[in-house]
């Protein structure tokens, strides 16, 4: 699934954050209630600390936070946590495909050990320590395109909203044409295109892997924020800071792009999973990332290859596709949580 | 309304040209040329076949070509620009336009990329139709039943298992399945190359209902919160008033209505199938055109690349318009605002 639709949903029914003036609605009391209350308590809260205090009480994008957070902290501490090299082949299980360790197979080269608790893959590399490698690189492909396209989406949807007229049409109409490439496919062109060139070469081909992932995504959240910049342009406090004479650069910065930031960062959050499958698609496909064969490789695999390599033969070693197969369910659907929990927290008319 | 449609269409154009124009620029100069084989071709063999499909003609400007005209003496403008643009790129576009994709690498030229199409389209064409047709019918079905029972347990397990749909990808859950029933079942869901030939064949059910989970995730979810929404409304409020009984209101009142955000996702469903079709019949060997992509990466057959790039984009544009317009048809409301 692409980011797309939840922003097209978002779109359809946008009221973008129209709650910052109003702190008191969002709070979830009602208006004139919640004026008397600020008003006796004297100390009005922020949108952040209220969308914290919405974000708290979800219990589930909570789980989903914590479990990034402890991806984060395996793909920090590869090393420390995986039991063998993730390159290095064992010549004695070569080509036996030993079982996970639980499992008891008549042949005893093929018994599970806990010297390789997620058995071994074709050459004799440990499944585990390549699936707590594999980390890394989901974490930094959902993470980096998505960075790349908010910088690129985010100027362009403010400068196309706020100047509006003929320069916002054209603007509109580049990423009209944009949109209309498939994304995967272009993704894939580009993969096979830079693929031997010294870009595609960098990191494994990660680098090239960040660019083909965000060249057709920054038009949603341009689109995005370009809608949201232009219904805040015609809010009155946007006026009067026109009356009163403040230069344009500062309106969009001041006023207008901190009122955005809700709906860029429920949009960011939902960029992420998908930047994290479309890597795994791409590696599926044999066009993502380089496998490695350098010992000391930061990268050394996805789980994308893993999945590419386990499909081959999850007859004889079910974890080497189960492992990296329940390893991405597990990353797109915590990062779907903690994304639908930050919409439900900082856009309440969003959520269901 | 006719405008609106008119405008669309015509947006067609340049987005194509835009999109021939960056695949044909990206395959170019990727790595290997098409009649790179294992068995290397006699050099006169290819100069050949480069001439035979205009591969020796200069790749987007051919200024020579005017330079020598404008020394014989030419003058005339549309003589020098024809020389100008008798190149690779724009008698391919210029064929693009008439429905001709040129000569597949891999067959030498013997096969065009739309026979190709042509025959492998059908298998992906059902697929998505088994897909969109299990994302509705399920979808919208759950969505109701959600909204309807806001909060109870319906609601929850509907809201969990469509927020599973969206996050897994189909890729993941279709090799998940695979597995199950190979593994606990013993029944092999891949099936052989005739089998999905017939119009009817069950070899399509597995795959397309994976195909069309994300979708149907998508479509429960929209389902349910426009109902919310719909419901609390003055005309429904009214309807119930005069004493309507409970079903009525919800079929002719609040679906009608409701379903009208649900036709906006078509559009991008429209390309997330196209997206996953591509997965899904490698994955289960259906012979359709997603795979067909997929085996021409691997043969490096950059015109059959190139080729279903483009009918895919023009098929993605083309589903937009489709859905603006009969968006258009269903709610007055936004008529003239657009």
């Amino acid at each position: 699934m692409t980011f797309q639709e939840p922003i097209a949903e978002q779109m359809l029914e946008s009221p973008p954050l129209a709650g910052i003036d109003a702190p008191a609605e969002l709070s979830g009391v009602p208006g004139d209630l919640a004026a008397l209350t600020i008003g006796v308590r004297g100390k009005p809260r922020s949108l952040w600390s209220d969308a914290w205090r919405r974000f708290r009480k979800n219990r589930i994008a909570l789980l989903g936070l914590a479990w990034l957070f402890f991806l984060v902290f395996v793909a920090i501490f590869a090393p420390v946590i995986a039991t063998n090299n993730p390159v290095k082949s064992d010549v004695a299980t070569a080509g036996t495909l030993r079982q996970a360790a639980w499992i008891e197979d008549p042949n005893p080269m093929r018994t599970g050990s806990w010297k390789y608790p997620l058995g071994t893959d074709s050459i004799g590399r440990d499944v585990f320590s390549r699936l707590v490698y594999g980390t890394r690189v989901s974490l930094i492909v959902g993470f980096i395109p998505m960075l790349v396209i908010l910088a690129v989406g985010v100027p362009f949807g403010l400068i196309a909203g706020y100047t509006g007229g003929r320069i916002d049409n054209l603007m509109m109409r580049i990423t009209d044409v944009v949109y209309a490439f498939p994304a995967l496919l272009l993704a894939i062109v580009m993969q096979i295109s830079f693929g031997d060139t010294r870009v595609g070469g960098l990191l494994n081909g990660l680098v090239l892997l960040f660019l083909s992932l965000s060249i057709v995504n920054w038009t949603g959240v341009a689109r995005l924020v370009r809608g949201t910049t232009l219904s805040l342009r015609e809010k009155e406090y946007v006026e009067a800071a026109r009356a009163s004479g403040a230069p344009h650069a500062r309106i969009v910065f001041k006023h207008i792009f901190p009122n955005t930031l809700g709906a860029i960062i429920v949009a960011g959050a939902f960029v992420i999973p998908s930047a994290i499958i479309s890597e795994a698609v791409l590696s599926y496909l044999g066009v993502g990332l380089r496998p490695s064969v350098n010992l000391n490789s930061p990268f050394p695999t996805s789980w994308g290859q893993m999945i590419l390599d386990g499909s081959k033969f999850y007859q004889a070693q079910l974890w080497m596709l189960l492992g990296p197969a329940l390893a991405i369910a597990s990353i797109t659907l915590a990062f779907t949580f903690v994304g639908d929990g930050l919409r439900d927290a900082l856009d309440p008319r969003q959520s269901d | 309304m006719l405008q609106f449609v008119l405008r669309r269409v015509i947006w067609l154009i340049p987005v194509i040209i835009v999109v021939s124009g960056v695949t044909f620029a990206l395959m170019y100069r990727a790595p290997g040329g098409p009649w790179d084989l294992e068995k290397p071709l006699p050099p006169a063999t290819v100069a050949r076949l480069n001439e035979k499909f205009g591969l020796d003609k200069a790749t987007w400007l051919d200024r020579d070509a005017v330079q020598v005209k404008v020394d014989e003496g030419v003058r005339n403008p549309i003589v020098l620009g024809g020389a100008l643009l008798d190149t690779q790129f724009f008698n391919y576009l210029s064929r693009v336009f008439r429905g001709d994709l040129g000569p597949t690498y891999a067959s030498q030229g013997t096969e065009t990329v739309q026979q190709v199409i042509r025959n492998k389209f059908p298998i992906s064409l059902r697929l998505g139709l088994v897909a969109v047709t299990f994302a509705v019918l399920v979808g919208i079905p759950l969505g109701v039943i959600s909204a309807m029972r806001q909060n109870s347990f319906i609601d929850y397990a509907c809201m969990f298992l469509s927020t599973l749909g969206i996050a897994v990808p189909t890729f993941v859950s279709g090799l998940v399945l695979l597995i199950i029933l190979s593994q606990r079942f013993g029944i092999s869901p891949i099936r052989r190359p005739e089998e999905w030939h017939s119009f009817f064949s069950t070899a399509y059910i597995l795959p397309g209902i994976v195909l069309g989970l994300g979708t149907t995730a998508y479509i429960t979810r929209l389902t349910r919160s426009s109902v919310l929404e719909i419901k609390e409304q003055d005309f429904v409020r009214t309807a119930r008033a005069k004493g309507l009984s409970r079903s009525p209101v919800t079929l002719q009142h609040i679906l009608r209505n409701a379903l009208l955000p649900v036709i906006t996702i078509l559009g991008p469903a429209a390309a997330d199938l196209i997206t996953g079709s591509i997965i899904i019949e490698t994955i289960f060997g259906a012979p359709g055109l997603g795979s067909l992509f997929v085996t021409s990466i691997g043969k490096r057959d950059y015109s059959t690349l190139v080729g279903i790039t483009i009918f895919y984009a023009s098929l993605i544009a083309i589903a937009n318009i489709l859905v603006d317009i009969s968006y258009g048809i269903l709610d007055p409301r936004i008529r003239t605002t657009r």
